[in-house]
């Protein structure tokens, strides 16, 4: 067998992973990022669905006096469209329906006339309220606490790391329920603030393990050579560093908050005036065998959420690490060989 | 090292203290003893309100309450336990904590075993595969699983599992498209699973297909859903595959003494069909027998191991031991089916053997064979809801593990030196990928154990998350403070198991004293 020796015109070394370094050429880190983020395809999709559920939750029964543009409000208790309160929504008739039709109760009405479509929104609005707050509140305490902790070190990062084991130590559905139990009745957003208020551990834990290897980073001691106080260097220098962990883990937090409102909500620990997805499916469990369409849908928003807030928070981690390199297939692979050999080829030709 | 014991003991003993009495003032400030007394309308409610304040001591500041709480609890160290009870029966905690622990671990023990084994096959497998078809289908899965609220879930298995199930029992007619679904949708799995060039997708997907479908017709033609069972055949044809595929994961199929040994064993189990069911025709079966049998089949396995010797006689006894458990595992099972009938017939089963509810069915004794059916009836759907729930995060774990072993050097250095593939992965990559899970496991048990609430509060079986939701409802505090001592316990407790086992396994830790 005999080998052929490489043409001299070929540069030598081709480095390993030359056709990524040419897709992210003169691009800043940022840019690279949100690059990364956008080609993601799941969580472009998930980032639509939320945006989607999120538009018709907000315009369809308005918030607080701002009225929406669908008729029913959530609580008022209308004559049945059909009988037993059916849903009217049909599929098109090549699906088996009997034809497309949105009708005066798309997700069908309780047994007091309720619609549910409007309920669903308005517990879909809870949802959204707690994702948010939730998301928020504990990404600033878990970020407050792991700089800290991680900055300062010594007896700062013991008190702090003591306080965030002494949470860790019950499930966070149990805090919840005696927390949910307690301000459940003052509405969704303090209950919101109060779940963000213990779900701040995870976060504080990894934003404290970044600090302790940032601070011994060249920048930060030029930063302090220049005259900048602690809090300019953690805010401005260090914290922008760490952004990565904190938005990747706020996200999946968030997900993990839709989910936990709905649970607290539905063991009667949660919101106790107004609407969540989690007490209507408490309320209309019973209800399964006559009216099913009671339980699907707040059941349906709650996973579409929950699902699409979990994808975009996949998409954030992939593109913001490193190591997190897609590779090709093997046949792309061949491809890209092949059409390398090819220019190789008309090159030295 | 006895310094390190006695400072984790002091930290813990400290966490637990400062944890209670956080919960003690949150718990107090929740919840409202008087509050189906304030809507009283009856006359005389203000001289209740003031007999129940007295009673309860209302009065006093919370943290008096709560030293008068804790001076009974610290009464455990020297046995005689005074954690309170609850005011409305008179009925002590202890003894309602005692019955609901043993409740949880019976709910927890399987579904964690269940969640670990499959999680752990799964994740690995995926990441053997890593960026193919199955890979990315198992992260979808698996993101749906994190999204699915339990008690969802919980409620449409209780209708689809049960319910509609129950009813297909009565008259079991599968469609024939069903048939297909399943024939296609296992080959699929299966050939993504094993992965490889096109021609050998192409077979496996073939011989998955076949076996699937010989599989759904025998189901089929023997009425196996209404009179399940094995039979002496299929115990022999089973404990045949059991033999090789263990073998093939535990020595390579070239081994011929494993091989040989292992399926000794399986023969050794078909020989032993009658002889068993005659012995349970004369013994009355308890846990302990049964257990004592597979301890001893382990034992005539590794028997059977080391009589085919050969130069590492302990790898082929072992062989032979991994193969003999599930062997008698196959004995058992074909025994319990056999009662199946009578279960099923039963006056308070009438046809409807998969429940909804509760732990037992009241008021159900009739031998150990239809107990445990009993038993399993009422545990697959709690079971399920909780190893959907665990699965994924073990499979995610399991998976993310394996594949920063895969890429250490040790593992191209096992492959340099001309390993088998078979041997780098269940030698070198999946010892080393369990070590971070070794970890994790004792935490997630606590956290189930603790978190198990939405489950058992569904299904309805009194264990430590039911106390605590209903006691927390009905506004009790001492049986909450009794659930919430215990799980403030049991979570140091596998904090400690957790670092303790990673010491052990990773030698590259060190405990610091």
């Amino acid at each position: 067998m005999t080998v052929e020796t490489p043409p001299s015109g070929i540069p030598e070394e081709r480095s390993e992973n030359a056709i990524e370094l040419k897709d992210v050429a003169g691009l800043s880190q940022g840019q690279i990022i949100r690059r990364r983020f956008l080609r993601h395809r799941g969580a472009m999709a998930g980032l639509a669905v939320i945006a989607l559920i999120a538009l018709l939750a907000i315009t369809s029964i308005g918030v607080g006096p701002v009225p929406g543009w669908w008729k029913h409000a959530p609580s008022d208790q209308n004559p049945l469209v059909n009988p037993q309160g059916t849903p009217t929504m049909g599929l098109p008739t090549w699906l088996g329906g009997d034809g497309l039709a949105f009708g005066d109760a798309p997700f069908g009405q309780d047994e007091l006339g309720r619609d549910i479509f409007a309920r669903t929104m308005q517990g879909t609005q809870t949802s959204l309220l707690v994702m948010i707050v939730v998301g928020s509140v504990s990404a600033l305490l878990g970020m407050a606490v792991g700089a800290l902790a991680g900055f300062y070190r010594g007896a700062t990062d013991q008190v702090l790391m003591r306080l965030t084991d002494l949470i860790i130590t019950f499930p966070l559905i149990v805090i919840g329920a005696v927390l949910g139990k307690m301000v459940g009745a003052a509405g969704p957003f303090i209950l919101a603030v109060v779940l963000g208020a213990v779900s701040w551990t995870t976060l504080a834990r990894l934003v404290r393990a970044e600090f302790l290897s940032l601070r011994e980073r060249e920048f930060v001691d030029a930063a302090r050579v220049a005259g900048a106080s602690d809090f300019r260097i953690i805010v401005k220098h260090m914290i922008p560093n760490a952004m990565g962990v904190v938005i990747v883990n706020t996200t999946l937090l968030m997900a993990a908050a839709v989910i936990l409102e709905a649970s607290l909500s539905y063991l009667g620990f949660g919101i106790q005036t107004g609407t969540s997805l989690g007490k209507m499916i408490s309320d209309y469990e019973q209800a399964f065998n006559t009216r099913p369409w009671l339980f699907w849908w707040p059941g349906l928003f709650v996973i579409a959420l929950a699902l699409s807030i979990n994808f975009v928070g996949d998409g954030l981690r992939d593109a913001f690490d490193p190591r997190q390199k897609k590779i090709p297939s093997a046949r792309k692979m061949a491809r890209a060989a092949g059409r390398m050999a090819r220019q190789d080829a008309k090159a030295t030709s | 090292m006895l310094m390190f014991l006695a400072r984790r003991l002091m930290t813990s003993v400290l966490v637990v203290l400062v944890s209670t009495v956080v919960m003690y003032v949150l718990v107090d400030i929740a919840i409202d003893p008087l509050e189906d007394l304030r809507t009283d309308t009856r006359p005389g409610a203000e001289d209740r309100i003031a007999a129940r304040t007295a009673m309860l001591d209302l009065d006093s500041p919370v943290l008096l309450r709560y030293l008068d709480w804790l001076s009974g609890a610290s009464r455990c160290l020297i046995g005689s336990c005074d954690l309170g009870r609850d005011w409305r029966t008179g009925t002590p905690t202890t003894e309602l904590l005692s019955g609901a622990v043993t409740t949880t671990l019976q709910l927890v023990t399987v579904a964690t075993l269940l969640a670990i084994v499959l999680g752990v096959f799964v994740g690995i497998v995926s990441a053997l595969r890593q960026y193919s078809g199955f890979d990315y289908g198992l992260t979808f899965v698996s993101f749906v699983l994190y999204s699915l609220p339990t008690f969802w879930v919980a409620v449409l298995l209780k209708q689809f599992l049960a319910i509609k199930f129950n009813d297909f029992l009565a008259d079991p007619q599968i469609a024939w498209w069903f048939h297909a679904l399943v024939v296609l949708g296992t080959a699929t799995v299966v050939m993504a699973a094993v992965g490889g060039s096109a021609a050998r997708r192409l077979r496996v997907f073939g011989v998955a297909a076949l076996v699937s479908l010989a599989v759904m017709l025998y189901v089929d033609l023997t009425d196996f859903l209404v009179t399940p069972g094995l039979g002496i055949v299929l115990v022999g044809v089973l404990g045949v595959g059991m033999a090789f595929g263990i073998t093939a994961l535990s020595t390579g199929l070239s081994d011929r003494r494993s091989l040989y040994a292992s399926l000794t064993v399986a023969a050794l189990g078909v020989a032993l069909y009658y002889p068993v069911l005659y012995l349970w025709y004369y013994v009355d079966a308890s846990w302990p027998i049964v257990l004592g049998l597979g301890l001893l089949a382990v034992l005539v396995g590794l028997g059977v191991g080391l009589a085919w010797g050969g130069p590492d006689r302990w790898t082929v006894a072992r062989t032979a031991a991994l193969t003999a458990l599930p062997v008698a595992g196959l004995l058992f099972v074909d025994r319990l089916m056999s009662s199946w009938d009578n279960y099923v017939d039963h006056g308070l089963i009438r046809g409807r053997p998969i429940s909804t509810a509760s732990r037992r069915t009241p008021g159900f004794d009739s031998g150990f064979w239809l107990n445990t059916l009993d038993l399993f009836g009422h545990l697959l759907l709690p079971t399920l809801t909780l190893v959907l729930i665990s699965f994924a995060s073990y499979s995610r774990y399991s998976r993310a593990s394996t594949l920063e072993v895969l890429g250490q050097d040790y593992i191209r250095t096992a492959r340099a030196k001309g390993l088998t593939e078979r041997t780098v992965i269940m030698r070198h990559a999946f010892r080393n990928a369990l070590i971070p899970l070794a970890s994790i496991v004792p935490v997630d048990i606590i956290t189930l154990v603790g978190g198990a609430v939405i489950t058992e509060r569904i299904f309805n079986w009194r264990g430590m998350g039911w106390l605590f939701a209903n006691y927390l409802d009905q506004n009790v505090i001492d049986p909450i403070m009794g659930y919430l001592l215990v799980i403030a316990i049991l979570a140091v407790v596998a904090n400690f198991v957790a670092d303790l086992f990673y010491a052990v396994l990773d030698p590259r830790i060190r405990v610091a004293a």
